[in-house]
């Protein structure tokens, strides 16, 4: 746990590390996030999905977007959300995914030690 | 089994991570070096793996596939760079075609661990190393769901704490 704060903490300030955490504190944000992690969204298609005015959605963009986890591009019409981490960022955000992925992996392995197995051979 | 260090170089592409078992070396190295055992552990419950060839010599092949929940393949294969049971494996790790033929325009990592006795317990220090950002990209794009799950719900946590 205390990786991943201290990790994100490593090239930002305080006050960027108050904003992502702020913005991360509401789960409507975090979808917003994880969806944009995969592909773009407008802001007209997340207000469908969230069954939210608008509005509602946009203000929540705006705070992602302070945080710097998102950004927003007109297209036309539509207002593009598009994650937003510069390749360090990213980088960190796919670390971070790595090191999931190996904690999940080593409680596993972690799991078949603890249980006696009849297969065991010298 | 506990992790007691995890090294970040986002700069550099680079991962490690320490863990420690409650077992001894040679039964924590069984389990990388038996394929049955490896694909009891390697793949999560949505995507388990299976290592089809397993030549753990200097120079050896692996190779092996992740079966997704929509029964799709991914195949990849291991060159065995430096092996020396129960001490160290270090491997190039590539994705292949659905034959099991290396792709050649698919960045190759590298990933080695090495074990060591601590009394009783066995540590275990794994280091991925990554060309660039895109071969990260690629290697999580299948775990990426669940990696990601995972992280944002260890932010859910803390913040819920």
């Amino acid at each position: 746990m205390g990786d991943v704060t201290a990790d994100l903490a490593q090239d930002l300030t305080d006050e960027e590390v108050d904003r992502i955490f702020q913005a991360l504190a509401d789960r409507t944000r975090r979808d917003i996030v994880r969806r944009t992690m995969r592909e773009d969204a407008s802001v007209s298609a997340l207000a469908h999905r969230y069954d939210m005015s608008f509005a509602a959605v946009q203000k929540h963009v705006a705070v992602l977007e302070r945080a710097g986890l998102v950004t927003k591009q007109r297209r036309g019409r539509e207002q593009l959300v598009r994650s937003n981490p510069t390749t360090i960022h990213r980088a960190q955000q796919l670390l971070d995914q790595l090191e999931s992925m190996w904690r999940n992996r080593l409680d596993r392995l972690g799991n078949l030690l603890d249980t006696p197995t009849g297969s065991e051979s010298p | 089994m506990t992790v007691t260090d995890v090294r970040k170089d986002p700069a550099a592409l680079t991962m490690e991570i320490v863990s420690e078992f409650d077992a001894p070396i040679e039964r924590v190295w069984q389990l990388v070096a038996d394929p049955r055992q490896l694909e009891r552990w390697w793949g999560p419950p949505t995507h388990p793996a299976t290592f089809t060839d397993f030549d753990l010599t200097p120079g050896g092949r692996v190779s092996y596939f992740m079966t997704g929940p929509d029964g799709e393949r991914y195949h990849g294969w291991w060159r065995v760079r430096v092996v020396s049971p129960p001490d160290v494996l270090e491997v190039q790790d590539g994705f292949a075609d659905g034959d099991g033929e290396p792709n050649p325009d698919l960045p190759v990592n590298v990933m080695r661990i090495e074990f060591a006795s601590i009394g009783a317990s066995t540590r275990m220090a794994i280091r991925s190393t990554f060309p660039t950002l895109e071969a990260m990209e690629q290697t999580l794009a299948m775990g990426a769901e669940e990696g990601m799950r995972a992280a944002l719900g260890q932010i859910d946590d803390l913040l819920a704490a």
